[in-house]
C-alpha cells in the first residue's frame, strides 16, 4: 500500500510521502476532498493521533487546508508546494547521500552525468 | 479518566508487587502497557477494573474510587481478560444475556465488528469454538459496549495473521478523543502503529508513562550512527543493517520509535531513562 512501517522513517512522515504521492499522481486533484483522519486510520492501521499529526504538518505547509466541519481539502498550489518541499528535501538529503556513495563506490561523476543524460 | 496513586498490593504480604504506583492515564488515547513476565501487568488492569483491591492507595476510575464498583463505572469499562470466561451460550444468547450490562451496546456495531472479523453470528456455542474464534467474539463485544474505558489483556494472542490486521483496523476506527484504550502486549509488532502512549510496568512502579511523540523528542532511534553521534547512548544491539542505538535526541532529529529497543533501554537504564522523562 506504498506505506512500510519497517523502515527508519517515522510513521507520520510516511504518511505525508504518502499524501504527497496522492496529490503527485494527480490521485486526489487541487479542490478535492482529503480522505479523512479516520479513513486513513483504519487504511493504515494507525492511531489516528499520528494521522492527526500528518494532516497537522501538510496544512502548516498549505498542501491541504480544513474546513470547519467539512472536512480537509487538496489546496489549489499543492502540487508546486510539494515540489519545492520535496526539491529541498532532495538537495539536503539525498543528493549529499548520493556523494557519498558515489565516492565510497569510487563512481565516476561523468558515468553518472552520461546515465542521466541518456535516459 | 483513570487514576492509581501510590497504590501497594501484593499476593503474599512478604512479597508486594506494587510498592508505591502511581498512574494516570487519560481518554483519547491508546495505551500500549509493557512489562516484562511477572511484572504485574494484569494485577494492575485488574486493578483497575476493580477486580483486584489494593493494599494502600486509591485507584479512580470515571471519577468513582474502584473498589466502590459502582454501576456507573463500570457500565462504562469493559475489560477483555486474557484467560476468557465464556459461558455455554450461542452468540446471540451471549449478547441477550450481557449486552444489557452496557447501555451504549451498539447492536448494529457488533454486527458489523463480527463480519470484519470473519465471524459468523450462526455459530453453535462459544464454549466450543477455538480460543482465537473466542477471543474475537469478545473483541467484536467489547467494542460495541462502546464503554469509555477499554482495556485488552493481550488482545492479539491466538489471532490469525488477517484477523491481526483487522483487529488493527477496528481499533484504529474505534478510537476517539473520548476513548480510552488500555492494551496489555508482548506481541509489540502487533500493534506498533496502533499505540500512542507508552507505560512500562517494572520492578513494582511505572517507569515510563509517555507519548510516542514526546518519546521520540527526548530519544534517537539510530542505525549506525546514520542520524547522529552526538548523544548518551542508553542501549546497543547489533543487527543485519548494523549497529542499532537508541541515544539521547540532543539534535532534535525525528526517528522512527522501535517499541522493542525502547523497552530494552528502559530495562537496562532504569534510572537514567525515568530522569529523562519527569
Amino acid at each position: 500500500m506504498g506505506v512500510d512501517f519497517n523502515n527508519t522513517q517515522t510513521i507520520w512522515m510516511q504518511l505525508v510521502d504518502w499524501v504527497f504521492e496522492q496529490i503527485l499522481t494527480a490521485a486526489w486533484k487541487p479542490g478535492d476532498k482529503a480522505k479523512s483522519v479516520r479513513e486513513l486510520a483504519v487504511m493504515f492501521e494507525v492511531n489516528p493521533n499520528t494521522v492527526m499529526r500528518s494532516y497537522d504538518y501538510l496544512q502548516n505547509k498549505e498542501i491541504i487546508l480544513n474546513k470547519r466541519g467539512i472536512g480537509f481539502f487538496v489546496t489549489d498550489d499543492a502540487v508546486e508546494k510539494i515540489k519545492s518541499l520535496r526539491k529541498k528535501q532532495f538537495m539536503e538529503e539525498e543528493v549529499p547521500a548520493f556523494i557519498k556513495n558515489l565516492k565510497l563506490l569510487d563512481i565516476d561523476v561523468q558515468e553518472i552525468v552520461d546515465m542521466v543524460k541518456n535516459n | 479518566m483513570v487514576q492509581l496513586e501510590n497504590i501497594q498490593f501484593g499476593y503474599v504480604k512478604s512479597r508486594p508487587l506494587f510498592k508505591d504506583l502511581s498512574l494516570t492515564l487519560e481518554p483519547g488515547h491508546i495505551y500500549g502497557l509493557l512489562g516484562k513476565n511477572g511484572a504485574g501487568k494484569t494485577t494492575l488492569l485488574k486493578i483497575m477494573s476493580g477486580l483486584r483491591f489494593p493494599d494502600g492507595g486509591t485507584v479512580t476510575i470515571l471519577k468513582e474510587s474502584a473498589p466502590l464498583r459502582k454501576a456507573e463505572g463500570l457500565q462504562n469499562l469493559y475489560f477483555l481478560q486474557e484467560e476468557m470466561y465464556v459461558p455455554h451460550l450461542k452468540v446471540d444468547d451471549f449478547v441477550k444475556a450481557y449486552a444489557p450490562f452496557y447501555p451504549n451496546f451498539n447492536h448494529e456495531q457488533f454486527a458489523e465488528y463480527m463480519h470484519e472479523l470473519e465471524l459468523d453470528q450462526e455459530t453453535g456455542y462459544m464454549d466450543k469454538l477455538s480460543h482465537g474464534q473466542k477471543k474475537k467474539v469478545l473483541i467484536a463485544f467489547a467494542l460495541a459496549t462502546n464503554t469509555k474505558i477499554l482495556i485488552m489483556d493481550e488482545p492479539t494472542n491466538g489471532l490469525d495473521i488477517p484477523s491481526k490486521s483487522a483487529f488493527r483496523k477496528l481499533m484504529a476506527s474505534a478510537a476517539d478523543e473520548s476513548r480510552l484504550v488500555i492494551i496489555s502486549t508482548h506481541q509489540v509488532r502487533d500493534l506498533h502503529s496502533l499505540i500512542d502512549m507508552v507505560a512500562i510496568l517494572d520492578n513494582g512502579h511505572m517507569l515510563l508513562n509517555a507519548s510516542t511523540y514526546e518519546i521520540t523528542e527526548k530519544l534517537l532511534f539510530d542505525v549506525e550512527n546514520t542520524k547522529s553521534s552526538e548523544g548518551k547512548v542508553f542501549y546497543t544491539e547489533e543487527t543485519p543493517r548494523g549497529n542499532y542505538q537508541v541515544k539521547e535526541n540532543v539534535n532534535h532529529i525525528d526517528s522512527s520509535l522501535d517499541l522493542e529497543m525502547l523497552f530494552n533501554a528502559a530495562i537496562i537504564n532504569k534510572n537514567e531513562i525515568a530522569n529523562l522523562f519527569k
